[in-house]
């Protein structure tokens, strides 16, 4: 799956990195709290989050992640943005909920990436 | 490498905008020394962890870290409060956070076992009202 898959998946809009929309995603993981993000590597994952702050672009930074989506239409500020755009990390935001966001990319194929722990 | 790297960050005092700022600095140096992407990985994550705790439970500090060709050695230095229980405090799930640092997405009692977790040694020093050293290291062969 391609970043762009998921666009079209969710049914959501780039707020950065649309020139990065072929980068290949092999799995996800949603979660607010960023300890558990960090708890568990999956490689080329994409975080979906309700969370907006600057350090869930930092997190992603850490694990090396793709693409970041912001569930139920959550907004970034210029500084996150900026902060993404530094980082080459994919911004996008669906009106989407978690549960639903998540269950979706799930059928279609995207995994949870367990396997790939550390 | 020949000869060890030694560098020096400051983790400002509560600005968690700023938390993990001296992590991705030390990331993207390890990149440009052609180190391992998994070893780079390991050692960010845990020196972010060390690095939002120092901002949320200390008055920041300083990060000291050392490369050479067998490891990568980083000191987390803060003068902070100090913690009563060691043991507790590496317990997953444990946490002394508060309500509105869980709100920012942390605080969940995952800091302390994840560093411990992507090292290859851990320790903790502290006392009581002087301030907290956490040390760890990552092998690179």
């Amino acid at each position: 799956m391609t970043v762009s898959d998921v666009k079209q998946i969710l049914n959501a809009e780039y707020i950065w990195g649309e020139e990065l929309e072929s980068t290949e995603i092999y799995s996800a993981c949603g979660s607010d709290m960023m300890s558990d993000v960090l708890a568990y590597v999956k490689d080329q994952s994409v975080l979906l989050t309700g969370l907006v702050n600057p350090q869930v672009v930092r997190t992603a930074e850490m694990m090396d992640m793709r693409c970041i989506v912001f569930v139920r239409g959550k907004e970034p500020d210029a500084a996150i943005i900026s902060l993404a755009e530094d980082r080459g990390i994919v911004l996008m935001k669906t009106q989407l909920r978690m549960f639903t966001a998540c269950g979706l990319l799930y059928e279609n194929g995207l995994k949870g990436g367990e396997t790939a722990d550390v | 490498m020949s000869e060890s790297v030694k560098l020096s960050f400051p983790v400002l005092a509560d600005d968690f905008s700023h938390a993990g700022e001296a992590s991705g600095s030390l990331k993207r140096t390890l990149k440009k020394l052609g180190i391992d992407m998994e070893v780079i990985r390991r050692v960010s994550i845990a020196v972010y962890e060390g690095e939002i705790n120092m901002v949320i439970h200390a008055d920041g500090g300083v990060i000291d870290a050392e490369i050479s060709a067998e490891s990568i050695e980083v000191w987390l230095r803060d003068k902070g409060p100090g913690i009563k229980d060691v043991e507790l405090a590496m317990q997953e799930g444990y946490s002394t956070a508060r309500d509105h640092i869980r709100a920012l997405g942390f605080g969940a009692g995952m800091g302390l076992p994840n560093i411990k977790k992507y090292t290859d040694e851990m320790s903790i020093e502290t006392e009581i009202g002087v301030g907290t050293t956490v040390y760890l290291k990552v092998n690179i062969t």
